[in-house]
């Protein structure tokens, strides 16, 4: 079987696919690759379907073997990637050939970068889905992240194409980042003060960070009560404990929980933020409903719709 | 019943303002008819005390679409409705001994019982489960006699063993696997509470609606029924 072996398995590299569904009423967590735009990008290089797992590889240190023939594609933060070696191209794909090391050796912009394979890494599923989610120990080989000598299945290149894309494309994770908040939930439990203070002070983003939330420190805001009854948590959710400092709640979030929340960050926003690290300033800005949504849609629809121009470094609208 | 929207792809849908086993059924019956008329424009469903969280697929409806059917179900609901939401009872063998429940000998104390008393209360009445959460499988079961109420340690256990039956306030639960928490542990079931090899949807032995009764067994029992010391 063709694998790809993995010698250093970095810090905290975990398979994710577009994560579960339908399982939440049971307690589980959805997961799925933090940061959706890199991931979706990374199966869009390669034809994949939208759902194939990639490896998401947290801030480097780690690096492989593949035991055959691969086209593989590197999306996301850029941690220094690496083919026998050499410095290599992000945003791009790469035909490598049985033998061929790859790594990604440390941090320069971003923090998750996601290396995809042609056909998607065939590891274990799980209720439907490849992602691995720590917490819980489900997914992958043994609930958690790559250690060394695990060895991920996929099936050797039949073809291979280069694409590399176009810089217009590629975020520049060091940039400030206004998340936008969709107001829900108990937004109005916070006074006019607060959330006036909400959206025009700076949050930098605190060492408390991981894939299940974003601990954030800046302007406090207190909620009218201190607690909600437990309710269904969803993706975003800006939850306000009682010391007034706000946790964006990511992709291995629990299912319910009792803080209040001022509103929910949308879902292209915790992608980005995923990528940003602890002393990165961030703002909120409320926008409606209406204009979260057809945001949403614009970027599901580029990537179901479009199509590679042959040069390959440029998608076009059919 | 107020709609109101969460974020892009979810909307919060609550059933009233205080936790109430009343509630139960309405959430229940609303679940599965939401299940059953969004088919596959749905992705998720959270029920939870007094709410039901609704997890949509954008790509097949948008809020207004959501919100126009949510509406139409809630209107039918009634006639929907039944008193026992799932049918379902499930009754759960607990070993209720010092050796695994940490904290039987000094709730007994607290509250001016006998650990035999403590038994007779746990044992004594169905519970209905509230919500699932905090681990895969994890029950929260309402609500716990009075006399046997009794609030969470102030530092939780770094690891409380799995099957651990605990009460904290008015609830008791199962821990489903090994986890951090603050309950009181009384005893422990052989009962596995999360099954990874079902379908997504009934992971969890218990599901919101189900009714949960205890049995007091012995050491034996348990062992025999696969309890792990």
């Amino acid at each position: 079987m063709s694998v790809l072996r993995i010698n250093k398995p970095g810090w905290f590299s975990v398979i994710q696919d577009s994560g579960r569904r339908g399982a939440q009423r049971s307690g589980l967590t959805e997961g799925g690759a933090a940061d959706e735009h890199a991931y979706r990008w990374a199966n869009k290089l390669l034809d994949n379907p939208m759902n194939a797992a990639c490896v998401e590889v947290l801030m480097g240190n780690f690096s492989a073997t593949l035991t055959d023939d691969a086209l593989i594609a590197v999306t996301g933060a850029d941690l220094d990637f690496r083919i026998n070696d050499q410095p290599a191209d992000n945003w791009s794909t790469h035909f490598l050939q049985g033998g061929d090391r790859i790594a990604f050796t440390g941090p320069r912009n971003g923090m998750r970068a996601y290396l995809g394979v042609a056909g998607g890494w065939l590891t274990p599923t799980c209720f439907g889905s490849r992602s691995v989610v720590v917490r819980e120990g489900l997914g992958g080989f043994n609930g958690g992240p790559l250690v060394a000598d695990d060895r991920l299945p996929f099936k050797p290149a039949e073809r291979q194409h280069k694409r590399q894309l176009a810089p217009r494309y590629i975020p520049d994770y060091s940039r400030p980042l206004t998340l936008k908040v969709v107001p829900g939930y108990q937004c109005l439990q916070f006074g006019a003060t607060d959330r006036r203070r909400f959206t025009t002070g700076e949050y930098e983003v605190s060492q408390r960070i991981d894939r299940m939330g974003y601990r954030l420190e800046g302007p406090r805001i207190v909620p009218e009560n201190s607690g909600v009854i437990s309710e269904g948590i969803a993706l975003g959710a800006i939850q306000v404990p009682r010391d007034g400092q706000p946790i964006v709640l990511l992709r291995d979030r629990q299912t319910i929980g009792g803080y209040p929340k001022i509103g929910c960050v949308t879902s292209l926003g915790c992608s980005q933020l995923s990528q940003r690290g602890p002393g990165t300033m961030v703002r909120f800005e409320f926008i409606n409903l209406e204009q979260a949504q057809s945001e949403r849609l614009v970027f599901n629809r580029f990537f179901a719709a479009s199509q590679w121009h042959p040069a390959g470094q440029t998608v076009v609208w059919p | 019943m107020k709609i109101q929207p969460v974020s892009e792809d979810a909307v919060l849908i609550q059933f009233g303002e205080e936790i109430s086993e009343a509630h139960i059924p309405f959430i229940v019956t609303m679940e599965r008819m939401v299940e059953e008329r969004l088919g596959n424009a749905l992705v998720d469903l959270v029920p939870s005390y007094t709410t039901l969280l609704v997890i949509y697929d954008l790509d097949r409806a948008d809020h207004r679409q959501i919100t126009r059917l949510l509406r139409e179900i809630g209107q039918e609901l009634e006639a929907h409705l039944s008193d026992a939401p799932t049918g379902r009872t499930v009754t759960i063998p607990v070993w209720y001994d010092p050796s695994v429940g940490f904290d039987l000998e000094a709730l007994a104390e607290r509250n001016s019982l006998s650990v035999e008393d403590v038994i007779h209360y746990h044992t004594g009445k169905p519970y209905q489960v509230f919500a699932i959460g905090f681990n895969p499988g994890f029950a929260f079961l309402g609500r716990v006699d009075r006399r046997i109420a009794s609030p969470r340690h102030k530092s939780p256990r770094d690891a409380v063993p799995p099957g651990s039956v605990g009460i904290a306030d008015v609830q008791t639960a199962i821990y489903p696997r090994q986890s951090p928490g603050g309950w009181q542990i009384i005893g422990r079931t052989p009962q596995a509470m999360f099954d990874p090899d079902q379908d997504p949807a009934h992971a969890s032995l218990l599901q919101v609606g189900d009714e949960v009764s205890f049995r007091a067994v012995d050491r034996e029992t348990f062992l025999e029924l696969g309890g792990v010391l």
